[in-house]
């Protein structure tokens, strides 16, 4: 059997693995679904897009102001420049870290998300208690995260409601002065671009 | 409509739960997503009549199931509702007959998936609202879909942008119309949308308890969020409809 190759530690309950299993057979047999259809898309998701999308959009931003000026100010052709673009992410909006400024991302009705660049959403960002607090009280969310900002920080929280999806471009760390592009896009997490993390230099650990 | 899913602001929930990390927690979790897209795919639904599905769970249940449960539980109700899938052979598994409708191929997938859905079009009517203008998010409860969160309903705040004008999600999720209606981002001040005297729950430090005893006010602001009310501001994308002016507003009221 298929599902013998994959070893989950949360096993759900029998009942529900027999209710998809029954769906997808009879939607199979209706001819309504294609098998190997659904085999891309899982993978699509689970190999494919992903936050490196983001990370390396970023990064760009980080190194060419022209770009950066670009992705403020149309986001969804300067991410489509890049080569991501399409579901999930028809219509973007960049918004930038400053130092007064934090920004972070919530989908309170939902889990909306920006796809393209970013991949699926986390668990917990499609979870009750995220999406009830981070409107409320992003400050405390933020430190659960282990983000301490500065009180005079303003954080601005978008609840991506309708239509807009939204990409956090964070600041660029301190000490990274000489990396190259590639290098920054790998200190860039899929969290700095929902705004729940601060991207850090990662220092060379010393082996002596 | 007023439904489980409507949570921002809501209390109760404790911390954020970060210990799953794959997209997947499971296997019939994986076939849910990709049925979910690829029945979507059909073009028999669009998105917001997905959403509006999952939407009408039950309220209890809604909160009670996983996130990929909600996306089965609305499958199987569009299925049902256009007729593709009988409530039979949900229950049976077996098929009684076959719809004269062409399963969707990988290459055809990724196009779709390519193109998106962008909902972007043409209104005939220009904007009611400026940047900077003061609205009001109207007091309507829709017992259908609609993309205005309850914590706004009745509160004041500022147009940031404009997002051009874009499928009326509510009208879309009735019946597939496309009706065009300006899409605007509007800016709350933490203080209009919670009041002043918020404290923080869940999973932040604050005991409420040693809070009142310690200063003996029942809005204690030890939490993280030290004066901090007013420099968190929430904005929310809103159309058109879902919006008023402060004057109409208070009118409607009979202020």
């Amino acid at each position: 059997m298929a599902e013998e190759k994959h070893h989950h530690h949360h096993a759900p309950p029998s009942e529900i693995e027999e209710r998809v299993k029954r769906l997808e057979a009879l939607l199979v047999e209706k001819n309504l679904v294609d098998t190997q259809t659904l085999d891309a898309l899982v993978d699509t998701y689970e190999n494919r897009v992903g936050p490196k999308n983001g990370a390396r959009v970023v990064a760009r931003a980080w190194v060419d102001e022209t770009y950066r000026e670009q992705l403020l100010g149309d986001a969804t052709s300067a991410i489509k420049e890049m080569g991501y673009a399409g579901r999930q992410g028809e219509h973007m909006v960049c918004v930038a870290n400053t130092p007064d400024i934090h920004n972070m991302v919530v989908c309170t009705l939902c889990s909306c998300y920006p796809w393209p660049v970013l991949g699926l959403p986390p668990t917990w960002y499609k979870a009750s208690s995220y999406r009830a607090r981070a409107v409320s009280e992003p400050r405390a969310v933020l430190q659960e995260f282990g983000v301490h900002l500065p009180d005079e920080t303003e954080i601005r929280v978008w609840d991506s409601t309708a239509e807009i999806r939204y990409l956090v471009l964070p600041m660029r760390p301190q000490g990274t002065e000489g990396m190259s592009q590639e290098q920054l896009a790998d200190l860039v997490t899929r969290d700095a671009m929902i705004g729940v993390a601060v991207p850090e230099a990662n220092l060379p650990t010393r082996q002596s | 409509m007023n439904g489980a899913h409507d949570l921002g602001g809501k209390h109760g929930f404790g911390k954020i739960d970060r210990s799953q990390t794959a997209n997947f927690s499971a296997q019939w979790e994986e076939r849910v997503f990709a049925l979910t897209l690829a029945c979507g795919m059909l073009g028999r639904w669009n998105l917001d009549q997905s959403r509006s599905a999952r939407e009408q769970m039950d309220p209890a249940h809604y909160l009670n199931s996983s996130y990929y449960e909600h996306w089965l539980s609305g499958l199987e109700q569009l299925l049902v509702e256009q007729k593709l899938v009988t409530a039979e052979e949900l229950e049976s598994g077996l098929s009684q007959s076959t719809p004269e409708i062409e399963a969707v191929d990988p290459t055809r997938m990724q196009q779709i998936l390519s193109v998106g859905g962008p909902t972007l079009i043409e209104s005939a009517r220009d904007p009611a609202f400026a940047i900077g203008d003061k609205v009001v998010v109207v007091m309507d409860h829709p017992l259908s879909h609609t993309r205005a969160p309850g914590y706004t309903k009745g509160k004041t705040g500022t147009i940031v942008s404009h997002h051009g004008a874009h499928i009326y999600a509510d009208q879309h999720a009735l019946n597939g119309q496309k009706v065009a209606e300006h899409l605007y981002g509007v800016r709350f001040e933490a203080t209009a949308l919670w009041g002043a005297r918020r404290e923080a729950q869940g999973g932040a430090k604050v005991n409420r308890n040693t809070a009142e005893q310690n200063t003996g006010h029942a809005c204690s602001h030890d939490s993280g969020d030290k004066n901090t009310g007013n420099r968190e501001p929430v904005f929310v994308d809103l159309f058109e409809p879902y919006l008023q002016t402060v004057t109409e507003f208070k009118k409607q009221l009979g202020a």
